[in-house]
């Protein structure tokens, strides 16, 4: 043993900053700092837009409307935060932070830093069944239509994403085992067929579809109201269940032999994540369409910073994840103002390069 | 108190890896398995790590039969040294071994799973190691962080903690404190329940100071501690100096099983392995060495060249025929 030993096992790997006197394991302060950066990240966007509030303002109507204080702020101001602001980026938080833990979960899942509900084609089969909703719906469902209305698109959504999953498990299995690189694999194949049904499908719209098919395509916040409500709390359950995942997952990293070795219930823990993965995913894209890359930039960024212990980086991403996509919807909402960009464009304009500059870095860095 | 797999048979798409195989491990004895490759050795530490279902016979543990087991209770009474373990992610090594205190998360106070992460790790030798990344390890390195982790995984939460202090906390029941309970006695595993050590030809990839570091470590196991081990080893002397029983696997069959004096004959050892293997005497120790015999393997050599280049002239004539 050599005196240079960190006794706590907060061990510092690459990258990652000495946190002395905690738990091994999970790791409260990166947890903390990035709840701290959302908050304010929260009171930032809130203040911007058409029309710019600064954050006393802000601060004193949110007071207000928990109760704190007995007055609020004025009338125009009130307005703009309740109906316009808060509920589109409580949405951008609660979206962010599940497709955050969801891509930290299939990192963990397929022992592969690429895998993201994105690529393995979850989330694009989201997408092309709520596409084949607003198309087919009408026709499908005849003069129901009005009352399935606003929760048919976000029902399809879901269960293109369940079906994508039951059919990547179903072809990846083989003899009760799943492998991991065939699964990847099977999702890639499933991806590109729901992109092609996407454009098919959209090729098959009119003009008034259309318009709403962009939303599914490129992805926004803004939300459709109370319909947006089962979806926001089936989000919330998932990712919930998805952080207690922590240790199962940090044995899943060694292999699926040696997970069962310490204990772990190897297929169903397999079944369990993937489901609810499935869910949330399908919940958030019902809600937002499709906003690529959060689940692969925000896990990758904890992971540069708090190390890979997933008891730490499943929380971090959700919150990293919220982060991002609060400042992508703040971007998307001022950069061409009075206009608005769809947020899945602000996400790759900007978090492809990101992403990039990251991997670049850390090349370099192992090369040193 | 045994690890015992009794008639199992094992097949994989109607092509038979295990035959009837009957084998038993005790606590406190070392078995090792030899036998060619593909004979089904490690497919045979899978069936008894619960890994694989045999698809006859059963395999016991501890009176209870593994396949009905919860994979958590299985884990608190076993460890398995996998033969490569690979793993992208980079964790530091110490917490590598600290997963192998998983199955005791719910019971175990976090001090005494340092403690036992600290004596494995320096008992295999990788103490210098604690903080590099998992994945810049070379693959030595590599099989020591393992072995490493199974050790914490296989000390349980031991009446005694660890070898250096072996009687010092004997008798102590251990209690802890967390938010919802207040002091709760840990059970102690130890000395209730057989406990077993895995290993999957542990010295591959190890030199050789190692190799005899680990195998007197699994020795030590086995004899201080009562813990049954099994290894899969390829060196003849390493079985002989190291096992107390040993079993020979051939085409997916026991061919031999004994104590390792009775078992470890140059006749039945050639026979098995279809190569000449004798024993020649030691002039620093008791017993004689096995060696395989490289003039007489030669020799064989070369009359299989010859009778692969008379093969070859004869087609040669037959096509210009």
């Amino acid at each position: 043993m050599t005196g240079t030993v960190n006794r706590r096992g907060q061990g510092r790997r690459f990258g990652s900053f000495v946190l002395p006197g905690h738990h091994a394991g999970f790791s409260v302060l990166p947890v903390l700092i990035l709840a701290g950066i959302l908050a304010v990240v929260v009171l930032v966007s809130l203040g911007i837009g058409g029309a710019s509030i600064d954050s006393v303002k802000i601060i004193s109507h949110l007071a207000h409307k928990t109760g704190l204080v007995g007055t609020g702020t004025d009338d125009f101001t009130a307005r703009i935060l309740d109906s316009l602001r808060l509920p589109r980026i409580m949405r951008a938080v609660v979206i962010g932070g599940v497709l955050g833990v969801a891509g930290a979960v299939m990192q963990s899942l397929f022992r592969n830093p690429i895998a993201d509900p994105g690529i393995i084609g979850v989330s694009a089969s989201a997408a092309c069944g709520a596409v084949a909703m607003i198309v087919f719906g009408p026709e499908i469902w005849g003069r129901f239509y009005p009352m399935v209305g606003p929760y048919g698109v976000p029902m399809a959504a879901f269960a293109g994403a369940v079906l994508a999953t039951m059919m990547i498990r179903a072809l990846s299995r083989q003899e009760g085992y799943t492998d991991a690189a065939l699964m990847l694999l099977i999702g890639v194949a499933i991806n590109a067929i729901a992109i092609a049904g996407v454009g098919i499908f959209t090729y098959l719209a009119n003009d008034m579809q259309l318009r709403s098919l962009t939303f599914w395509q490129m992805g926004s916040v803004s939300g459709s109201g109370q319909a947006d409500w089962p979806a926001l709390l089936v989000m919330l359950a998932g990712a919930g269940y998805l952080l207690t995942l922590g240790t199962p997952l940090n044995l899943f990293l060694l292999g699926e032999a040696e997970a069962r070795h310490l204990g772990v219930e190897v297929e169903s823990l397999k079944q369990r994540a993937t489901i609810i993965t499935a869910l949330v995913v399908g919940a958030a894209v019902a809600v937002s369409g499709i906003i690529a890359f959060v689940g692969l930039l925000a896990p990758h960024l904890v992971r540069l910073v708090c190390g890979p212990d997933n008891r730490t980086v499943l929380p971090a991403s959700a919150l990293c994840g919220a982060i991002l996509l609060v400042l992508a919807d703040a971007v998307a909402r001022v950069i061409v103002l009075p206009a608005e960009l769809p947020i899945g464009l602000v996400m790759g304009i900007f978090g492809g390069p990101f992403f990039l500059f990251l991997l670049l870095r850390e090349k370099k860095r192992r090369r040193i | 108190m045994t690890l015992l797999a009794q008639n199992v048979s094992f097949a994989v798409q109607g092509r038979p890896l295990l035959r009837d195989v009957s084998v038993s491990i005790q606590p406190g004895e070392v078995l090792a398995v030899m036998g060619p490759n593909g004979a089904g050795k490690s497919t045979l530490l899978k069936v008894l790590a619960g890994e694989l279902a045999p698809s006859r016979g059963c395999v016991m543990q501890n009176g209870r039969i593994i396949a009905d087991m919860a994979a958590m209770d299985l884990a608190q009474e076993r460890a398995v040294m996998p033969q490569a373990a690979s793993m992208m992610f980079p964790f530091a090594v110490r917490d590598v071994v600290m997963l192998g205190r998983a199955p005791f998360r719910k019971i175990s106070p976090h001090g005494l799973d340092l403690r036992l992460v600290d004596q494995a790790m320096e008992q295999a030798d990788i103490s210098h190691l604690a903080d590099h990344p998992y994945p810049a390890l070379s693959g030595g390195e590599k099989q020591r962080v393992h072995l490493a982790r199974a050790l914490v995984q296989l000390w349980a939460v031991p009446d005694n903690p660890g070898p250096e202090e072996p009687s010092r906390h004997s008798g102590i029941i251990y209690r802890y404190r967390n938010k919802w309970t207040k002091d709760r006695e840990i059970p102690s595993i130890h000395g209730s329940q057989g406990r077993f050590l895995l290993l999957d030809e542990p010295t591959a990839g190890l030199d050789i100071a190692h190799q005899h570091a680990l195998l007197q470590l699994a020795r030590q196991e086995a004899l201080q501690r009562h813990v049954g081990v099994l290894m899969i080893l390829h060196d003849f002397n390493q079985v002989t100096g190291y096992a107390d029983r040993v079993v020979l696997l051939r085409r997916g069959a026991v061919f031999a099983s004994g104590p390792v004096a009775d078992v470890m004959q140059p006749a039945l050892l050639s026979e098995l392995f279809e190569s000449p293997i004798r024993a020649v005497p030691d002039p620093g120790g008791a017993s004689p060495i096995l060696v395989g015999d490289i003039a007489v393997q030669t020799q064989q050599a070369a009359e299989a060249d010859g009778r692969e280049g008379d093969a070859a002239l004869s087609r040669k004539s037959f096509r210009a025929g």
